[in-house]
């Protein structure tokens, strides 16, 4: 291998190989001088794995979760729920090998095509960005998604998305909402309404044997009574984009994320916070009267404010996507705004406008673009603290200023 | 009197190879030699020929920019050698030592009574100037400048580095001289801070302000603790000294002469008998390195600690500033699936399938491997975990990166020194370049802004 990174050192296709074979092994780069000569265990790919392994849970259950919403669509859902006998069935993961595997190999294959010819063209190497996003993707996309579809709005989120601000570490906004936006405003029909969400449904509508695929927020909104359980909610037994369902799921990848020190603490913490407090103000407006039952907006207002971090993308999108550093506020205190603003904004959204029941992405979507700005504005005040102390300093005179000043007078 | 400051933020680096507390004499070399690199910013302009007999303490060149800054020999013998790199650059001076030392002696300066004006000259005539150093810029102080405080560490965190509690004994004398004569030439303070609960020879000194020191590492930095006690503001100047170079200065107050001994800490994981060694600045290391025994061929050699130092070989030469020499085992090897197979001896300030954090107190041997490639800047907030100041280090280095003046103005580049930025490059996942970053940062500030 060695060698044959030296034949090709300084050619064209170098990037390419080079990330086959960081991918082997890791590079033999030693600390250059004038530097630190010892360096911290951590590299971008581990930090990268770190949040795929996060994930292998959550695609592991959507598989599984795609069969068993899928058969009880049609056969209805087995009384006596069991764990062992009606999900963890082979036919249930079978379903998610057929559907969800293939979204799940698109998305990196086209996704990593893109990324190769990127840094082939301009030098530089493959960076890792891609291995998250390429996870988080497929998970947030409904279920019967047309792989030529995905293919499509892969190749524009990765380009427009990330490589044109030049890759990893420099884009705007989340390569995986972007994605996900360009499909959501492209194929609206293929992203929304009560078909898209259980495989199957859209291909039997219409017929005797048509089934419904309709998510929780779904029902809300239509103010229609919904027979899942909290519990089903929160162990993520319901319809809903392939990985995004369970809030149990993201509650312990969130929580290894926070452990293994990856992702921001703050962010997940405010965003939680945020979306409660939204929640219990739509609470409040309803108990004080001021929105009645045939309020079209009644359903999701009286929906009680915790359950929302249970049901829909928000527990997925605060935990995996909120806390993307690159997008996200990149201050300490700016995280606690952001995240906040996050919650807020995404109940907002989900409560105001049942066309787009997913707010969650496009209110991070949104902070993406407000990240800058609040960080500008935490930054702004260490600046102005150390423009205090200047101005209460006594700024001693230089000997030579005095020197400086008869120079200045001569060549005047 | 004196105060405490804590520091919370921060990483302690445990390595193999500490420095055991017995001190040994490390044999004459042949040749010494300065290394004109470590005087950054400084153009030299050369006093003496090649083939001219010096003694020690006499100049060998002075600053271009400010003539009565003279740089001198710390032995005496020949000048057998200028280096000169691109652009007729002089590298290094070589200078072939004489059986019998003989020193230029300048004669004491009752500096009780002197005034500042004459410790100053006395000092730039002396060789000892360049010990003492300014911020902003981390350069050669400016004599002409009034610095508002004076401040010497000697409360060390950097990993193996050596201990000045146990280097330093028995130089009180020398050290309250040099502390008394500086302290003339603020207005303000001299601060010096110690180690918290330790035996410091530094804590009995008198005209001083005290400081008591505890946390991690970069809580020995002379920057962490300036931006603790009294930040710089624009415009400002602080001057810093460390205390194994306050000797120095002491010894040519007291007695007249240039004395370049110092006791150096040989550390590191490829040394089998990590100690110290009495020799003297600009000495060959090889001729402590092998008494203490090396393990192994392909290791480095370094001037200074793991995170500042500055890369020497095993012919090399101990530098003007540094009292560690460090050896670590290169890291130029392959490691299968190194990126995502769990870790246990490595140190990392993640616990991604990193275990560091479970010891505490468990020594590494790291080698020079980067562990990984260099990337964008991606991950935020792990920087600002390790850096106490109040200064936000990303935002700092892009501005740098961008050579944006007024954003570097703004965000603190003042304050700070290369060294400080020398944690958070060593847990950078992106393994960016902080340091250097900074320090092209701080050159073009000065050279715009001056």
């Amino acid at each position: 291998m060695h060698e044959l990174k030296m034949k090709y050192q300084g050619k064209k296709m170098a990037p390419a190989f080079n990330a086959f074979h960081t991918f082997l092994y890791s590079p033999n780069d030693i600390t250059h001088a004038g530097g630190t000569h010892v360096k911290g265990a951590d590299d971008l790919k581990r930090t990268m794995n770190t949040v795929i392994m996060a994930l292998v849970p959550i695609l592991l259950f959507s598989m599984f979760n795609a069969g068993y919403q899928h058969f009880s669509a049609i056969n209805d859902f087995p009384e006596n729920f069991s764990v062992m006998e009606h999900f963890l069935t082979w036919d249930n993961f079978w379903i998610g090998i057929v559907k969800v595997l293939p979204l799940v190999v698109i998305s990196y294959g086209i996704g990593l095509v893109v990324e190769f010819i990127f840094a082939v063209i301009k030098g530089h190497e493959v960076e890792e960005g891609y291995l998250v996003t390429g996870m988080l993707v497929p998970l947030i996309v409904p279920i019967d998604t047309p792989l030529w579809m995905l293919a499509v709005a892969v190749v524009f989120g990765v380009v427009i998305g990330k490589e044109v601000f030049g890759g990893t570490g420099m884009n705007i906004l989340n390569p995986a909402l972007t994605i996900r936006a360009f499909l959501f405003f492209a194929y609206p029909t293929w992203m929304s309404g009560d078909k898209v969400w259980v495989h199957g449904a859209v291909d039997l509508a219409g017929g005797p044997d048509a089934i419904s695929g309709e998510t929780v927020l779904g029902f809300l909104s239509q103010n229609k009574e919904f027979q899942y359980s909290v519990s089903d909610m929160f162990f993520g037994f319901i319809p809903g984009s392939v990985g995004e369902t369970s809030a149990f799921l993201c509650l312990l990848g969130g929580l290894f994320l926070i452990f293994s020190k990856i992702a921001s603490w703050r962010i997940m913490v405010s965003a939680v916070i945020g979306s409660l407090v939204m929640g219990l103000i739509f609470n409040q407006v309803v108990d004080l009267g001021w929105v009645g039952e045939t309020s079209k907006f009644y359903g999701l207002m009286n929906f009680d404010f915790w359950k929302h971090l249970i049901v829909g993308g928000l527990a997925f999108g605060i935990v995996y996507m909120a806390t993307d550093p690159v997008t996200g506020s990149q201050t300490n205190r700016g995280k606690w705004i952001y995240g906040f603003l996050i919650g807020f904004i995404s109940v907002m959204i989900r409560v105001f406008n049942p066309a787009y029941p997913e707010g969650v992405f496009l209110a991070i979507l949104l902070m993406n673009v407000f990240a800058p700005t609040i960080d500008h504005y935490v930054v702004r005040g260490n600046i102005n603290r150390r423009m205090k102390r200047l101005k209460n300093a006594v700024i001693l005179p230089k000997d030579s200023d005095s020197k400086a000043e008869e120079l200045k007078a001569e060549t005047v | 009197m004196s105060k405490d400051i804590r520091i919370k933020k921060g990483l302690n680096i445990n390595l193999v190879g500490a420095a055991e507390h017995t001190i040994s004499k490390a044999v004459l070399s042949n040749v010494y030699a300065l290394n004109l690199n470590d005087f950054h910013g400084i153009t030299p302009k050369m006093l003496l020929k090649e083939g001219a007999e010096v003694k020690a303490g006499e100049a060998l060149f002075y600053n271009k920019n400010y003539e009565d800054m003279h740089f001198v020999s710390p032995v005496s013998g020949e000048l057998i050698e200028i280096e000169r790199g691109a652009r007729r650059r002089i590298l290094t001076l070589k200078i072939l030592a004489d059986k019998e030392q003989e020193h230029v002696n300048r004669g004491s300066l009752d500096f009780g009574a002197a005034s500042a004006a004459e410790i100053k000259a006395f000092l730039l005539k002396g060789g000892c100037w360049p010990f003492i150093k300014q911020r902003p810029y981390d350069i050669v102080a400016n004599p002409d400048a009034t610095p508002k405080a004076i401040f010497v560490s000697a409360y060390v965190t950097a990993p193996l580095a050596a201990d000045p509690d146990f280097a330093l004994q028995g130089k009180e004398r020398e050290l309250q001289a040099a502390l008394t004569a500086l302290g003339k030439l603020t207005p303000g303070k001299v601060h010096v801070s110690i180690g918290k609960g330790s035996n410091s020879p530094l804590a009995a000194l008198s005209g001083i302000e005290l400081h008591k020191v505890s946390g991690p590492h970069p809580a020995g930095l002379v920057g962490t603790q300036i931006n603790k006690i009294d930040p710089i503001n624009k415009g400002e100047a602080v001057w810093t000294v460390s205390p194994q170079d306050l000797v120095i200065i002491g010894e040519l107050l007291l007695t007249g002469k240039f004395n370049a001994e110092r006791v150096v800490a040989l550390v590191g994981s490829s040394v089998k008998a990590p100690k110290y060694y009495k020799t003297k600045m600009g000495t060959e290391i090889a001729t402590f390195l092998y008494a203490s025994g090396v393990n192994g061929e392909n290791f480095r050699v370094i001037n200074g600690d793991v995170l500042t130092g500055s890369k020497s070989s095993q012919d090399g030469y101990l530098g003007f500033y540094n009292n560690t020499v460090t050896a670590i085992p290169e890291g130029d090897d392959y490691e299968l699936f190194g990126w995502n197979k769990p870790i246990f001896n490595k140190v990392s300030s993640t616990r991604a399938l990193t275990f560091s954090w479970l010891q505490p107190k468990k020594k590494y041997d790291l080698t020079t491997n980067t562990n990984g490639e260099h990337r964008a800047f991606v991950v935020t907030g792990q920087y600002e975990a390790v850096f106490p100041m109040d200064i936000f280090p990303m935002q700092l280095l892009k501005a740098c990166m961008v050579k944006d003046l007024d954003e570097m103005e703004q965000l603190g580049l003042y304050e700070v020194a290369p060294e400080d930025f020398s944690l958070t490059e060593f847990i950078c996942i992106s393994k960016q370049p902080h340091q250097q970053i900074i320090r092209e940062g701080l050159d073009l500030l000065h050279q715009e802004i001056g």
